[in-house]
């Protein structure tokens, strides 16, 4: 059917280019994710998955139990997934698709698939056409005719098709390979007891999965560091960097950090360093020449003050002072929008401050304010300038008003000053001023 | 009369004839030699950054503010509390350097369109902030990262003198220019006895605001508000001259001027000569 023909059909229709290759790349993910259920997942393509559950359904407390958890967890997901248990690949694929029986008892799939169109056999479409054609609409139609005849006419395809889905013949999955994760262990003579000692140990370790990851082109995210102490018991401390990093160096300096908080009890026995997420990296920038990378010096920061205590300012569009600066992560590249031009304040005080002052309405600047139980006396004042309320935000700043002035005092201080209101209608704001900045 | 004279000394063995050095070049080899040994190197290519005025950069070693060294900011008189005019006079060193900086704070009350006035684009600039007892590690952590333009760390409360002895010497390792912000702690009082102890910086600055002229000189009554006027102290310089000066706030791009009213008189200036220590 052409997209025309279906749009006019459907008025409203939603159209959206195919993918294949994200799709397959889709189904591939979520045939990963499926591997916490067995480890035996492989994509079934254009649109399923096969698990063989054979052995795992206990852990879920039967099969129903598992089929329950297997399609809430998809529909959290947003995924629309219907899901079926049978002994054959292909009796699976085909109740997951036609059947309503959800588990199909161990040794009757031929009677359970017997009523199923053909097209779940997963014939060529057009072998399909020609089969309904012909008259096949259900497969026990098809499996009553004699292999030979069948064999003739469609080849060798609907028979091995439907032996597989019955049973006669094996068909084995192709699971998708492991992701094991990069990882070292080394074992000690002597439990090892000193910081020192760790530290050696660490960069010992840190070597061979180093040249690991350059190997692959990978740089870690994320690395954990596993102690196995004399008593038994397993001690761990993990790091993260803001970009995929494999200088044996640099990961030392940061796992060092985190070696004196580890209590080695009556020693440590073996030590394991495992890089659970690495990002793909081509090429690393050295540390020692470099100019312009910081994000050795954000990691080191980041992980001994906590990753949202390092961070960079970038201007948000609104013209009230305490909204027009929001925290972005410190290796986000240059901002485009451009910044405020004009005079603003050093510093600004969050919430502002009270303060009493003296001044003509409506629109002179005030001729003193008392601030902290110090009087100052304007000596020169900028302004009004008037913001309004952002009444987008929130419905109290509808009507609201501040009149912002500049003021510098006796002394030669600079104050950034607010009135609230306009003085003319009270709607705008009850007259109260406060201070906001100090430049 | 000339403090060191050729003079004839006679003794048992023979005439022996000295001739002192002149003067000048003797001093100039004791400069030298002070110098090595306070591990200066000023003479050694260390770079300086200029202020644009000249009474000024005179005063400084090197004909600027040595890059790759400590410095101690701090406000005083009204502006102690906040260090306001300090945060502006270190945006504007910032921008006048290539880099990025990584400004450390406790709190962040420092508002980044008023550093972006003075010249130091944001997004040049990396907040870190910390508690009260990281900040000096934090700052010893940036000094020691090659490449960055300049560090700045807001600082309540007093350092000792073996702290500043360190990030003096990882600002020279590196040539990463330090800047120290000094505000009182919360609970001190007043606050100037505080920040005055001993330090190893190589500069000691104290910036006070002062009232500014009229917008429009030639018509006084016009409201509003011109530049900024402050009071620069340089209350400890290494290998240079102490001194006040009365400047303009950092413009746009950083820089300094002299006071206008005060740019066409003769070059007096406030002084107040100390001894270098």
């Amino acid at each position: 059917m052409a997209v025309a023909h279906a749009m006019a059909m459907i008025p409203g229709l939603h159209v959206l280019p195919a993918d294949p290759a994200g799709d397959a790349g889709a189904l591939e993910r979520l045939a990963r994710w499926c591997q916490r259920i067995t480890p035996l997942a492989a994509p079934d393509a254009p649109d399923g998955l096969w698990l063989d559950v054979a052995g795992c359904a206990h852990l879920w407390g039967g099969e129903p139990p598992l089929l329950d958890h297997l399609l809430a967890r998809f529909a959290q997901d947003g995924i629309a997934a219907r899901a079926a248990i049978a002994d054959t690949p292909g009796a699976a694929h085909a109740a997951a698709r036609h059947g309503s029986d959800r588990i199909v008892p161990p040794g009757t799939q031929a009677d359970a698939i017997a009523l199923f169109p053909v097209a779940a056999l997963r014939l060529p479409v057009d072998m399909v056409a020609t089969l309904r054609r012909l008259g096949f609409e259900q497969i026990d139609a098809l499996a009553r005719i004699p292999r030979a005849l069948l064999a003739r006419r469609f080849g060798p395809i609907p028979g091995r098709r439907l032996d597989q889905a019955i049973g006669r013949i094996p068909e084995p999955l192709q699971p998708l390979a492991h992701e094991t994760p990069l990882q070292h262990r080394i074992a000690f003579l002597e439990p090892l007891l000193t910081a020192d000692a760790l530290a050696i140990a660490t960069a010992c370790l840190l070597d061979p999965v180093c040249a690991a990851m350059e190997r692959a082109h990978l740089g870690a995210r994320r690395v954990d560091l596993l102690f196995e102490r004399v008593d038994g018991a397993i001690l761990a401390t993990r790091i993260g960097t803001a970009r995929g990093n494999r200088d044996p160096r640099h990961l030392a300096r940061l796992l060092d950090a985190h070696l004196e908080t580890v209590d080695p009890g009556l020693g440590i026995d073996a030590m394991s360093l495992i890089v659970p997420l690495a990002d793909e990296l081509l090429w690393q920038q050295d540390d020692a020449g470099s100019s312009v990378d910081v994000s050795a010096l954000v990691d080191r920061l980041a992980n001994r003050l906590g990753a949202d205590r390092v961070y960079r300012a970038t201007p948000v569009e609104s013209d009230v002072p305490e909204r027009a600066v929001r925290r972005i992560p410190a290796l986000t590249g240059a901002s485009a929008t451009t910044w405020f031009n004009g005079d603003a304040p050093t510093r600004l005080f969050t919430p502002p401050r009270p303060i009493e002052a003296l001044a003509g309405l409506p629109d002179h600047a005030p001729a003193a304010f008392t601030w902290r139980h110090r009087r100052h006396h304007i000596r020169r004042a900028d302004g009004p300038e008037r913001i309004y309320g952002e009444w987008w935000r929130r419905d109290a700043e509808m009507t609201a008003i501040r009149d912002y002035y500049r003021v510098e005092d006796q002394d030669g201080s600079r104050f950034l000053l607010f009135r609230q209101g306009d003085g003319v209608d009270h709607r705008t704001g009850g007259l109260s001023w406060f201070l906001q900045g100090i430049f | 009369m000339p403090l060191i004279q050729p003079h004839l000394s006679v003794t048992a063995a023979g005439i022996v004839g000295i001739s002192a050095p002149k003067p000048r070049v003797a001093l100039s080899d004791l400069r030298d030699t002070v110098a090595r040994l306070e591990r200066h190197r000023v003479s050694a290519g260390r770079k300086a950054l200029p202020f644009g005025i000249p009474d000024l950069d005179a005063a400084l070693p090197g004909g600027g503010l040595a890059m790759g060294a400590l410095h101690e900011v701090a406000g005083t008189g009204a502006d102690i509390q906040h260090g306001a005019a300090a945060a502006m006079f270190a945006a504007g060193i910032f921008a006048r350097i290539e880099g990025k900086v990584l400004w450390v704070l406790e709190q962040h009350d420092l508002f980044a369109p008023g550093l972006a006035a003075a010249g130091l684009h944001p997004d040049r600039v990396i907040y870190a902030q910390a508690d009260r007892y990281d900040v000096l590690m934090v700052m010893e952590d940036g000094l020691r990262h090659r490449g960055l333009a300049g560090v700045a760390a807001e600082l309540s409360g007093r350092i000792s003198l073996t702290a500043s002895r360190r990030l003096q010497l990882a600002a020279e390792a590196t040539g990463v220019t330090a800047l120290l912000l000094r505000r009182p702690g919360p609970s001190s009082r007043g606050g100037e006895a505080e920040i005055a102890g001993a330090n190893a910086a190589m500069t000691r600055w104290r910036i006070a605001a002062q009232p500014s002229a009229a917008p429009i000189p030639e018509v006084p009554d016009v409201p509003g508000l011109g530049r900024a006027n402050w009071r620069l102290d340089l209350l400890r310089n290494r290998g240079g001259q102490t001194g006040s000066w009365m400047v303009e706030a950092c413009d746009a791009s950083g820089c300094l001027d002299m006071v206008a009213s005060l740019a066409n008189r003769p070059p007096t200036k406030i002084q107040r000569r100390h001894a270098a220590a």
